[in-house]
């Protein structure tokens, strides 16, 4: 019987469009793009250039801080084009995809008669070290250190987030191997999250991880939020964080000997006519699944990811690296609404008492509702931050960059989202996360 | 509808970067965010974000205030008559439309001038006009004598609103309540037009409204200063009396039927507007309800040791007089102000309970301790926060350190 932690604080918001659970297909386009922008704390440089040929699992790019950590491309066929913008970043790389996939053969392993080095080195050789993330700072891992704990969150909490159960199901082995490989990296423990509504036995009864079930509303999944409570990051201190989503990634490198970065993406939100689950793998364009699929005739806000963190993307977008969930709402820059601070419309939604809180699922769009101010308003990011933190005093401390106050105040515990809903609930409609990220960024560069 | 919004963004180009109105671009900006939402959208963060703003919130507090305004201006034209000796002649609308005419330019001339220089400062800084005055603007009126002179009340809202608030940062950096800095400027600057027997009842007639002259007997006192000012007695012997001499029962003390500030005497109207602010929760209840608690603690103390008439008046009283009730529901609670972390605010509130009763009770001098006893903790709430939050950081790490123990096997830091 897992260990149960009740989680008070925080914010289901209600909004319209929860995902459907049937799979509705698998999801190709001509041409897969990855984005360096989506993995955090790492100097791209290409490793690849137009015309070279690449398989599934063959890098793309790596860090040139650590040349070894590779990026693994998803799919097999020709790069096109590596996309540049200010300062010769790369803003992503394009492969013109094989009609079937070919994979790079990285042999099965048993994961168990690994060592902790082998183990490490077979996932950065394959290209997918970048799905563990470290805290403080909220980056891919830093490969060279050894982490105190590694924690893995087993479901999302966050506004129309897609089951975990539904997409798990079936990939318990992989799972398994996953959990068993990242058990050799720490000499720590490995803490699995659940929450109450997992049943996928691959989550409740994981083998070598002490699995903890969280009770409460989001962001009771933010493995930020799972830490806080089990095991805090103290200073000078290093822990690393992933999906249960990702661990199969890796419990399949070793079950398999492939890299397959194949996802099964909940595409939810209001503008979505049909709901549902598309398999698709990272990268891969998704015109096709809004075509004749979104309302017509208004502005859309197309998102990879969820409401509260996910990235804005075009309709031609791409999905990204660390998402499950494409988000669809009314960007509402075509809305004029009069006088709406005197409103009394059942339309408007907020976590205050300050507008009428109905019992309804909400449709919401993209405006601020607001201009920026000062912190006026008291107690309103504790409500939804579930953390031994104040988040206030923090976030004020972060904005002043003072160093010796950010780390007084625990800004090595945190990331950018364990702050969205601070930043959604915000009556002075600050950009929270933002200010957070870029808190990190400079406090990374000042302290390393 | 669609008119007007044509007619904005016909206009729109004016007041932008270039245009020849470009000077007035935060007034601008201010008439179109408040006649219509802004279409602007999220660029970095949460897609989506809560309906409520700043706006929302300036205004829930002015809807609170509106029923202690609203009764006040019914109490200024309610005393007025008694004093002239027509209470019985004219009827309820005619005193409260004489309020209204008494108040009405008090409120303009705050708004006026508060809102003009707040607007000009959003001009200079570039940046949208805070909604802060639009709650300074009407508290001020309201806390101040009905007669204080309109260019007192500009004199001191521009004072306030300069030194007080702007020379911080604007709306959100703030140290102490804009409105009572406009109370206080003129309580020491001004202190015969503030205090005193003369100044809570207008007698004279407004824009030619309700002329007369005074009865016989008339004495403008508060129930607070003729407390003060009784000779010595038992508590229980003593009577608080109205204008014209008549005794005073707790209902019409309840209702607000007393000489007093504009807006504080109607504890009834201010209890309905704390409800409002509670229900919605833009203001603090702990911070209301500690500030009655520390009151009545520190009244049942002097209770016991009582030595006079004031000492020995029960905590009730404290509540229904004077400006006690009003300042912990809607001077207090101003978030900026205040104390912010949730156990600060127990420990601010308790302290300017405290603090009013006993300036109140032992100093004659001032029979209104709420002000100052705001004022004064404005000042220690940084303070009080800032050891709530020290014990967070020093549980961080002693956690830090402990985890460091025992990574050593024990052997403690090296």
């Amino acid at each position: 019987m897992a260990e149960r932690i009740k989680i008070k604080k925080g914010l289901q918001i209600p909004l319209l469009g929860h995902a459907e659970e049937t799979l509705r297909g698998t999801i190709t386009s001509e041409f897969v793009k990855i984005c360096p922008e989506d993995y955090q704390g790492i100097t791209p440089k290409p490793a690849v250039k137009p015309g070279d040929v690449v398989k599934a699992g063959s890098p793309l790019f790596y860090d040139k801080n650590h040349i070894e950590m590779l990026f693994a491309s998803p799919v097999s066929g020709e790069v096109v084009a590596v996309d540049r913008g200010e300062k010769r970043r790369i803003l992503n790389i394009t492969v013109k995809a094989d009609m079937v996939n070919q994979y790079v053969d990285f042999g099965k392993k048993k994961v168990t008669s690994l060592s902790a080095d082998e183990v490490k080195a077979a996932i950065i050789e394959a290209g997918i070290w970048w799905i563990i993330k470290q805290r403080p700072y909220d980056i891919v891992a830093n490969p060279e250190k050894t982490p105190r704990d590694i924690f893995v969150t087993g479901f999302n909490s966050a506004p129309l987030a897609p089951s975990f159960d539904y997409i798990l199901n079936g990939q318990e082995d992989d799972l398994q191997a996953g959990f068993d490989a990242l058990a050799k990296l720490t000499t720590g423990k490995v803490y699995l999250g659940i929450s109450p509504d997992i049943i996928n036995k691959g989550l409740r009864y994981a083998k070598g991880v002490e699995v903890t079930e969280f009770i409460g509303v989001h962001p009771v999944g933010n493995v930020g939020v799972q830490i806080n409570k089990l095991k805090p990051v103290n200073i000078g201190e290093t822990v690393w964080t992933l999906s249960a989503l990702d661990v199969v990634i890796i419990g399949h490198l070793f079950n398999k000997g492939i890299v397959d970065m194949t996802r099964t993406v909940a595409l939810t939100g209001s503008e979505v006519k049909k709901t549902g689950y598309y398999k698709m793998l990272i990268g891969t364009e998704l015109t096709s699944i809004f075509e004749n699929n979104v309302t017509e005739g208004i502005s859309l806000r197309y998102i990879s990811g969820n409401v509260l963190t996910g990235r804005k993307i075009e309709k031609n977008g791409v999905l990204r690296a660390y998402d499950s969930q494409i988000t669809v709402i009314p960007e509402g820059d075509d809305v004029h609404e009069l006088i709406g601070w005197a409103s009394l419309s059942p339309n408007r939604y907020s976590a205050s008492n300050m507008y009428l809180r109905l019992k309804k699922a909400y449709r919401m769009d993209a405006r601020i509702l607001g201009g920026p101010r000062g912190i006026i308003v008291s107690n309103e990011y504790d409500k939804v931050f579930p953390m031994d933190i104040f988040p206030e005093q923090l976030i004020k401390a972060t904005i002043a960059f003072n160093i010796d106050k950010m780390e007084a105040l625990g800004i090595y515990e945190v990331a950018p989202e364990d702050f969205a809903l601070c930043e959604f609930v915000d009556t002075s409609k600050l950009e929270i996360q933002r200010i957070i990220r870029a808190g990190l960024d400079l406090l990374r560069k000042e302290v390393e | 509808m669609k008119a007007l919004r044509n007619y904005l963004d016909k206009i729109k180009p004016n007041f932008l970067e270039g245009g020849k109105l470009h000077w007035a671009h935060s007034t601008f900006d201010a008439i179109e965010t408040f006649l219509y939402v802004p279409n602007s959208t999220s660029k970095s963060g949460v897609h989506i974000h809560d309906a409520r703003d700043s706006k929302r919130t300036m205004i829930v507090v002015v809807l609170a205030l509106i029923p202690a305004l609203l009764v006040g201006m019914y109490n200024v034209g309610l005393q007025h008559y008694l004093a002239i000796g027509q209470a019985e002649a004219v009827d309820g609308l005619a005193k409260f439309l004489y309020g209204l005419l008494a108040v009405l330019p008090q409120i303009v001339v705050a708004y006026g001038v508060g809102l003009g220089i707040e607007f000009v400062v959003a001009q200079v800084k570039k940046e949208e006009v805070a909604e802060g005055f639009l709650v300074s603007g009407i508290l001020i009126p309201m806390i101040m004598p009905i007669d204080t002179p309109l260019w007192m009340l500009a004199l001191a809202t521009a004072f306030a609103v300069v030194f007080a608030k702007e020379v911080f940062g604007g709306t959100g950096y703030n140290i102490f309540n804009v409105a009572l800095i406009a109370r206080a400027f003129l309580f020491f600057s001004y202190p015969s037009k503030m205090s005193g027997d003369q100044v809570w009842v207008r007698t004279a007639d407004t824009f030619g409204v309700g002329g007369g002259t005074v009865v016989d007997g008339y004495s403008g006192a508060t129930p607070l200063s003729q407390l003060v000012t009784a000779d010595s007695g038992n508590f229980a012997d003593f009577t608080f009396t109205g204008v014209t001499g008549q005794p005073l029962s707790i209902i019409e003390m309840f209702i607000g039927l007393i000489p007093g500030s504009i807006g504080e005497t109607s504890l009834a109207a201010i209890l309905l507007g704390a409800l409002i602010l509670i229900v919605t929760g833009v203001a603090s209840w702990k911070i209301m309800f500690s500030i009655f608690a520390g009151g009545f603690a520190t009244v049942a103390v002097i209770n016991l040791f009582a030595a006079n008439l004031v000492m020995e008046m029960p905590a009730y009283y404290h509540f229904l007089l004077g400006g006690f009730a009003f300042g912990a529901v809607f001077m207090a609670t101003d978030p900026v102000t205040a104390a912010r972390t949730e156990t600060g605010k127990w420990i601010y509130g308790l302290l300017i309970g405290f603090l009013a009763i006993v300036i109140r009770v032992f100093n004659p001098g001032f029979p209104e301790g709420m002000m100052l006893a705001i004022l004064f903790m404005n000042a220690f709430a940084p303070l009080i926060d800032l050891y709530i939050v020290d014990a967070n950081i020093k549980r961080r790490m002693k956690r830090g350190i402990a985890a460091k123990t025992l990574t050593n096997g024990g052997k403690g830091n090296e």
